[in-house]
């Protein structure tokens, strides 16, 4: 059933590392961009919560892949941002594609920790306030860190929606698994084990982190 | 926390200066950046005046492009919403059945579409309708976006449906066992009504996801919506910049119409909701000679199948013919 599969010719592993990787570094940065953009949302600088919030709605609402399209077709073809890699179009669309990920997915990072930020009763902050710590001590010290601990289950969704955003790459020629999978319906026959291995491909990806994060969640949860 | 102020203190005369001092350096990186964004695009022509007014001056660009691409995308977006819909409600009772028959394969079916990325199923479906039917080429990318979509948001409003009646108060459906309804009409005419209200605000935000999702089929499948024509556009006019910057202002006004409708039903059901929450609440408490009557019309109206199931055979029976 699976005698389509010339390892030599598709570099299937080669194409679910690639996700991984675009994962991997889109949800590091998806994170400490989100952080930030959710601690301007809650700052005390006006001007701070409004750009946080135009951020937010601006990006939330704008389609994954016209973000990634732009990426490549406005910031590289256009503007010639070549992420610091020039010459290299796998690394230049590689790296855009992550900048594109991380400008999306942190408005969701952002949005969950504020509802997380949400769920810390007031005395906490009220008490933090009260031994005379600052804005940035409150959130760094008292505030986020509960914060996260109550958010692990809405970030896992969000790192698992990544996960399979991942393949919109495949619309700016990124080697990743959905382009790997448009090449190899091309040009074999077996249409639907094609299908079948790379669905089951995104499940080994997802599932194992939905419970993995769904334990850690469980584990870490403030008890109130 | 939902008053974020508890978060600072009330700024006093040197917290006001600092803030006003974080501000202007704020604006100040923020103006460089913008400055540095737009010297970059300047420097490529791409502030030049006849890239942006033809948007005012040419006509065309909106009614054979955008206007055309706007209509697709709503097209794809509502089919795939009309479609989804009673599958997901199908699913999402599926899911609750009693018989691990219906809810085993209900389970697998949608775990397996929410974990496989929609992207893969559109191509999945684009290569299976070329091979194995006779679907027009033209109108091939639709029935593949609209494919892939469904068979996502299916499972993800199966999950909404489930989680809308599971969030009902569970008298609700004892009520509905107490004066005889067999399941399918406890789910039918009790919980599934509720149920939708309840979920309306999520079904529509879900009808924003898959808007964004349709740009999909346009970018990988060549249906001919917003993005596709956007980018006909800027080759038409050499307006890169222009062409996007107005199709994601378009997406992010449809979207921000969709979202702030959802907002506004959820904050007009939640107070409605209020008033069948006191509803619920009055009736464990025994007060069935509560004035206004809504607690207590449905004993009144309905004695006869609450006297069929008492009158059974045997408890266990009527238990049974509940629960079957």
């Amino acid at each position: 059933m699976f005698d389509f599969l010339d390892l030599e010719q598709y570099d299937l592993f080669g194409a679910f590392w690639t996700t991984v990787q675009l994962t991997v570094f889109s949800a590091i940065g998806s994170l400490i961009w989100g952080t930030i953009l959710a601690g301007m949302r809650v700052s005390p600088v006006p001007i701070m919560r409004s750009f946080g919030t135009a951020y937010v709605h601006i990006f939330r609402n704008t389609p994954l892949t016209l973000i990634i399209v732009f990426c490549s077709l406005g910031l590289y073809q256009t503007l010639g941002m070549t992420m610091f890699a020039e010459g290299n179009v796998d690394t230049i669309g590689f790296r855009l594609a992550v900048l594109g990920f991380i400008a999306y997915t942190s408005t969701f990072v952002c949005e969950a920790l504020r509802s997380g930020i949400n769920t810390v009763p007031v005395g906490q902050a009220e008490a933090a306030r009260a031994l005379g710590l600052s804005f940035t001590q409150v959130l760094r010290i008292v505030v986020l860190p509960q914060a996260f601990r109550s958010v692990v289950a809405p970030l896992a969704n969000v790192l698992i929606a990544l996960t399979k955003n991942t393949t919109v790459a495949a619309a700016i020629s990124v080697a990743e698994a959905a382009a790997l999978m448009r090449t190899m319906i091309e040009n074999e026959a077996n249409l639907i084990p094609i299908a079948l291995l790379f669905a089951i491909g995104f499940i080994i990806l997802t599932l194992p982190t939905g419970l993995l994060l769904g334990w850690l969640a469980k584990r870490v949860a403030v008890k109130r | 926390m939902t008053n974020l102020s508890v978060l600072y203190d009330a700024p006093g005369p040197r917290a006001k200066r600092r803030n006003v001092l974080y501000a202007v350096l704020f604006v100040a990186v923020l103006g460089a950046f913008f400055w540095w964004v737009l010297q970059t695009m300047a420097d490529k022509n791409q502030l030049d005046a006849e890239k942006w007014d033809v948007f005012v001056t040419d006509s065309r660009i909106w009614t054979t492009f955008l206007w055309p691409g706007l209509q697709n995308t709503l097209i794809a977006a509502s089919l795939s919403l009309v479609i989804a819909l009673p599958l997901g409600v199908l699913f999402g009772i599926g899911r609750l059945s009693d018989h691990w028959w219906i809810r085993r394969p209900c389970d697998v079916i949608v775990e397996f579409f929410r974990a496989v990325p929609v992207l893969l199923m559109m191509i999945f479906a684009n290569a299976a309708y070329a091979e194995w039917s006779n679907i027009d080429r033209d109108v091939r990318p639709l029935y593949a976006v609209v494919t892939g979509l469904v068979l996502y948001n299916a499972s993800v409003l199966a999950e909404i449906v489930r989680a809308g009646v599971q969030t009902l108060p569970r008298g609700q459906g004892e009520a509905a066992r107490a004066i005889g309804l067999r399941k399918g009409q406890t789910m039918v005419f009790v919980l599934l009504p509720q149920a939708v209200t309840a979920m309306l605000p999520a079904i529509v935000s879900q009808l924003v996801v898959i808007v964004k999702d349709t740009t999909l089929g346009g970018a990988m499948l060549g249906y001919s919506e917003l993005l596709t024509n956007a980018r006909l556009v800027s080759t038409n006019y050499a307006n890169t910049i222009a062409a996007y910057t107005v199709a994601a202002l378009i997406f992010i006004a449809l979207n921000f119409l969709l979202t702030s409708l959802a907002s506004w039903l959820e904050k007009r059901l939640r107070r409605g909701k209020r008033g069948t929450g006191t509803v619920v609440k009055v009736d464990p408490s025994g007060l069935m000679d509560q004035p206004g009557g809504v607690a207590l019309t449905p004993d009144v109206s309905v004695p006869e199948p609450r006297a069929v199931a008492t009158t059974g055979a045997s408890p266990d029976s009527a238990r049974t013919d509940v629960t079957s």
